[in-house]
């Protein structure tokens, strides 16, 4: 149902392709909140859309298997530009109830909670019952791991993970590994992994066929995107030397509250949009806090149904702004 | 009688000690209210203001928290730890030796500041 709000998201879309990266069209790619991203792998490539009413019957035709990305739920959150965070994920998980191919599962790339508090813990798993997919990977954010070293979190969602919280399983061919890049983090840093989880994930991919699709997933970007920010991970390069030798490696993370993706050789980076609030795109404000938007717009903001598919591989793959260092 | 006065003076003499006590720490007290330096960080869009605050000896640096997203005041050598701070929430500490005390954000950890005591 082509209507003037998918005319403009077209148009931006559109805007995109023309010149690999346009900010204004940008800035409304990164305004669907509440929303996710649905992957589907296909011969190892994975493929991403944001999800829509207008999700095409022939979404995941021909695909391996399918599997979701929700991030940054934020459970607790009740300052503008969204007074109310368990409603927009419950429009995320209804999206995804309504995919025409059922996910395999949902991967949740951290920041569950605002403040780690158990309420905030009990609201999420209570909106997650009513997800079709009943399996859910999570992996913590900075907020989910406040005050107890992330104890809690690991009572509730890393049973049999390793130290912080990560771990690695194999689905119909594919090696996910889950990274915690919030945890003992240095005064000055970004995000940090850690000698250990290093030591464990080099181990972990040891003596893997190199023709293994690869998925690592983490809260934090692991490319650098704008360290003013803390919007990279201090050591993440160390982690991605690793998987250099891996045919098809995709790296998905939540944090900044905005979809961007870069592709480097067989390495492709995607982070994805919060379900809670919009952040602004690296530089355009003076900090990382929530963008508010005025309330008129709210509701084209979370009206995510009119959005018909995002954009996916090289034409944004470029979106990597002026950040320098 | 002698039981009596033994009496007297075995409650009098702790009770006098008491007194002194009181006497000595409120008077401490008194002299330290008008004089008690007070100082304010205030956590500003990811940034503590100012980012390097010098005080005398006996500060009480107070924290407060006006972002929308919530922070920590954790000192980098382990001398003084907030609890999470969310918005409007405040933590204070008294530095009471001299020195150069670092602190961040654990939560954001680009976001250092430091507190000079003389």
């Amino acid at each position: 149902m082509p209507d003037k709000k998918q005319d403009l998201i077209d148009q931006s879309l559109q805007d995109l392709n023309n010149d690999g990266v346009d900010r204004r069209g940008f800035l409304k790619c990164m305004a669907w909140a509440g929303t996710g991203l649905v992957w589907t792998m296909s011969g190892g490539v994975p493929v991403s859309r944001a999800f829509s009413k207008g999700y095409g019957k022939d979404a995941g035709k021909g695909a391996d298997f399918t599997f979701v990305q929700i991030s940054d739920s934020h459970i607790g959150f009740n300052k503008p530009a969204n007074p109310d965070v368990t409603a927009t994920l419950q429009t995320a998980i209804n999206k995804i109830n309504a995919m025409p191919q059922k996910p395999d599962f949902i991967i949740h790339t951290g920041d569950l909670s605002q403040l780690s508090k158990p309420s905030e813990f009990d609201t999420l798993d209570q909106a997650l019952k009513s997800a079709s997919a009943k399996q859910i990977y999570f992996v913590p954010g900075e907020h989910d791991m406040l005050s107890d070293n992330g104890d809690q979190y690991l009572q509730r969602y890393g049973k049999g993970t390793k130290g912080s919280g990560w771990y690695s399983f194999d689905h119909k061919g594919v090696h996910f590994v889950g990274l915690v890049n919030v945890a003992n983090l240095k005064a000055g840093g970004m995000g940090s992994l850690g000698h250990e989880q290093l030591e464990w994930l080099e181990d972990d991919l040891h003596g893997r066929s190199a023709s293994t699709p690869i998925v690592l997933f983490a809260h934090i970007p692991l490319w650098t995107i704008y360290p003013d920010w803390g919007w990279g991970t201090d050591d993440s390069e160390q982690a991605l030397s690793y998987v250099k030798r891996f045919g098809s490696v995709t790296v998905l993370n939540g944090h900044i509250h905005q979809i961007m993706q870069k592709v480097e050789g067989k390495v492709s980076f995607h982070t994805a949009m919060s379900t809670a609030f919009p952040q602004p795109a690296p530089g355009t404000a003076p900090s990382a806090g929530p963008m508010k938007v005025p309330a008129e717009q709210l509701q084209r903001v979370l009206g995510i149904t009119d959005v018909n598919y995002m954009v996916s591989g090289r034409s944004l793959a470029v979106v990597d702004s002026p950040l320098g260092s | 009688m002698t039981k009596n006065k033994l009496w007297i003076s075995g409650v009098a003499v702790p009770v006098l000690i008491a007194m002194m006590l009181l006497a000595l720490s409120s008077r401490v007290t008194a002299n330290a209210e008008p004089s008690a330096p007070a100082a304010a960080v205030k956590i500003d869009n990811f940034v503590f203001g100012p980012q390097a605050l010098t005080v005398p000896v006996g500060t009480t640096v107070t924290w407060t928290n006006s972002d929308d997203i919530p922070h920590t005041s954790v000192s980098t050598e382990g001398v003084f730890k907030s609890k999470v701070l969310d918005t409007d929430e405040k933590f204070s500490y008294t530095f009471t030796k001299a020195g150069t005390y670092p602190y961040y954000c654990t939560i954001h950890p680009k976001m250092t500041g430091k507190i000079v005591v003389q």
